[in-house]
C-alpha cells in the first residue's frame, strides 16, 4: 500500500506534469512534448521530403551538396544539433526562443534521416514506372509527382513511423536547454520532491510509452486507409 | 518520319549500337528482331530519347534528337511506347491510367479525357474495366490497357518493345490484334518482336539485328523465304522449330 501511495505525488502535480504553468506561464509538460513533436513532425516531413528529392536529383551540383548536408547532419549526435543551434542561432538573429531553437534542431536532424527513407522509397519504385511517364511526354517532376511520390509515399509509412516515434523520445533532449517538456518538468519535480524520483521516472517513462503507442495505432490505421488493392 | 544516320551507342566499352542507318516512313511498320543483346531494344529506345545516342544522327516526326535544343517532352508525347512489362501506374485506375498524361500534358478537361479513354477502351475491347486497378487485369489485359494509355495522346508514332514476351501464350494473340488494327488504321509503328507470324501479316519490311548492327533488311516475304545471311538463317530456324 506504501508503494501505491508514494504515487501520491504524481497525482498531486499532475497539471503541471500535464501541461506546466499554463495558462499562467508558458506550455509545458507533456502539452509541450506533443508541441514539439508535432511540430517538427510536421516540418521534417517536408523538410526530408524536399532534401529526399534533392538528393536524387540527376543534377550532380544539386544532389552532391544536399547529400554532403545529410551526412554532416547525421554524422553528429543530436545532442551537438541542439547545442550548434542554441548558440549558433541567437548569433545570427540575436534573440531567439528556446523552444524554436529545439523545433529547428529536431527538424534538422530528423529531415536528414526522413530524406534517406526517401530516397529509398523513390528508388524502390520499378525503373520501367519512370520510363513509361515521360515516354507519355511527362515531365520528369511530373511523373515524380504522380506516378513515383504515391506509389514511394506508401511504402515510406513504416519507416516514417519509425523515425517519429524516434522524435518523440528525442524532444526529451530539450530539456538540456532549459525547454520545459515532460522530462524537464520531471526532474523539476523530482529535485523539489526529493523523495519519490522512482515514481516519477516510472510516470515519464509510462506517458512516453503512451505517446508512441498512440502515434503507431493511429499511423497503423492510416495505413490500411491509404492502401490500394494489391495482388490477391 | 523515323530516320537514323550513321547512329552509335555504347555501353561503357560495348559497342551496342555500331552504324545504324534506317528510315521509317510514315505509315510503315517495322518490325525488328534478332537474338537477345542484339540490340534491337535499345534501338527501339532511342527514337524516343529512353536511350541517347552517343554518335550520329537521329531525326524523328522532324525533330533532331542529336540537338540539345529539341524539346524531348514535346517529343515523347507525339510517341507512344509500349513496355514489355506494360508499366501500368499500379495505384491508379484504368481510366486513370489513360487520361493522366491527357489532361496534365494536352490540358483536355476531365470529361474529353475520360470520353476519349472510352473510345479507346472500346478499340481494345476493355470497356467493362474502366475502374479496375491493374493488378486485377490479365497480363494481356493490362498490355491493351497500356496501348490505349499510349494512343491517348494521338501519337504519330507508336513504339512497342517485345510487347507480347512477358505473356502467357494464350494471351498473347488479343494483344497482336489490337496491334494489328492499329497497323491497319495507317499507325507508323517500329515493333520488336519474335512473333514471326504477325511480322509476316502485319509487316512492310522486317529488320534483322545481330551485335549492335543491321544486318538484313527486306520486306517480310523475302526475309522469311530467302535470308541473306547465315546468321539470320539460324537465328529463323531457331524460332521456327525450336527443339531442334
Amino acid at each position: 500500500m506504501s508503494i501505491l501511495s508514494n504515487f501520491q505525488v504524481i497525482a498531486d502535480n499532475f497539471t503541471y506534469f500535464m501541461i506546466g504553468r499554463y495558462p499562467h506561464g508558458p506550455l509545458g509538460g507533456v502539452g509541450l512534448t506533443i508541441y514539439l513533436a508535432v511540430t517538427s513532425c510536421i516540418l521534417s516531413f517536408f523538410g526530408g521530403l524536399l532534401l529526399g528529392l534533392l538528393s536524387v536529383s540527376r543534377h550532380r551540383w544539386i544532389s552532391l551538396p544536399s547529400m554532403a548536408f545529410i551526412n554532416i547532419i547525421r554524422g553528429m549526435p543530436l545532442l551537438m544539433v541542439i547545442f550548434w543551434m542554441y548558440f549558433l542561432l541567437p548569433a545570427i538573429f540575436g534573440t531567439f526562443p528556446e523552444v524554436r531553437t529545439v523545433i529547428m534542431a529536431l527538424t534538422f536532424f530528423t529531415s536528414a534521416y526522413m530524406s534517406q527513407i526517401v530516397r529509398a522509397g523513390i528508388e524502390g519504385i520499378p525503373k520501367g514506372q519512370m520510363e513509361a511517364a515521360i515516354s507519355t511526354g511527362l515531365k520528369r517532376w511530373q511523373a515524380m509527382l504522380y506516378i513515383i511520390l504515391p506509389q514511394g509515399l506508401r511504402n515510406m509509412i513504416p519507416s516514417f513511423v519509425n523515425q517519429f516515434v524516434s522524435l518523440i523520445k528525442d524532444t526529451s533532449l530539450a530539456f538540456i536547454v532549459g525547454v520545459s517538456e515532460l522530462t524537464h518538468v520531471g526532474t523539476q519535480i523530482n529535485n523539489r520532491t526529493m523523495a519519490y524520483p522512482t515514481e516519477i521516472f516510472i510516470f515519464i517513462a509510462v506517458v512516453y510509452f503512451i505517446l508512441c503507442f498512440a502515434f503507431t495505432s493511429l499511423s497503423r490505421w492510416l495505413e490500411g486507409r491509404l492502401a490500394w488493392r494489391k495482388a490477391i | 518520319m523515323i530516320n537514323f544516320i550513321g547512329v552509335h551507342k555504347w555501353f561503357k566499352k560495348l559497342h551496342v549500337l555500331n552504324d545504324i542507318n534506317l528510315h521509317v516512313t510514315q505509315g510503315e511498320v517495322l518490325v525488328v528482331c534478332g537474338p537477345s543483346g542484339s540490340g534491337k531494344s535499345t534501338l527501339i529506345r532511342t527514337i524516343n530519347q529512353l536511350e541517347p545516342i552517343d554518335d550520329g544522327r537521329l531525326v524523328v516526326d522532324g525533330m533532331d534528337l542529336s540537338d540539345k535544343k529539341t524539346d524531348i517532352n514535346k517529343l515523347r508525347a507525339e510517341v507512344g511506347f509500349v513496355f514489355q512489362q506494360f508499366n501500368l501506374y499500379p495505384h491508379l485506375s484504368v481510366l486513370k491510367n489513360i487520361t493522366l498524361a491527357p489532361i496534365k500534358i494536352r490540358r483536355t478537361s476531365k470529361k474529353e479525357a475520360e470520353e476519349q479513354a472510352m473510345t479507346l477502351l472500346e478499340r481494345v475491347g476493355l470497356t467493362d474495366k474502366r475502374d479496375a486497378f491493374p493488378s486485377q487485369l490479365s497480363g494481356g489485359q493490362q498490355q491493351r490497357v497500356a496501348i490505349a494509355r499510349a494512343l491517348a495522346m494521338n501519337p504519330r508514332i507508336m513504339l512497342f518493345d517485345e510487347p507480347t514476351s512477358a505473356l502467357d501464350p494464350e494471351m498473347i494473340g488479343e494483344v497482336l490484334s489490337v496491334m494489328q488494327d492499329l497497323a491497319k488504321s495507317g499507325m507508323t509503328m517500329v515493333v520488336v518482336t519474335h512473333e514471326m507470324g504477325f511480322a509476316r501479316e502485319v509487316a512492310h519490311r522486317v529488320v534483322f539485328m545481330d551485335a549492335g548492327t543491321v544486318l538484313e533488311e527486306a520486306a517480310p516475304e523475302v526475309f522469311f523465304k530467302n535470308p541473306q545471311h547465315d546468321r539470320a538463317r539460324q537465328f529463323l530456324k531457331q524460332l521456327l522449330s525450336p527443339m531442334h
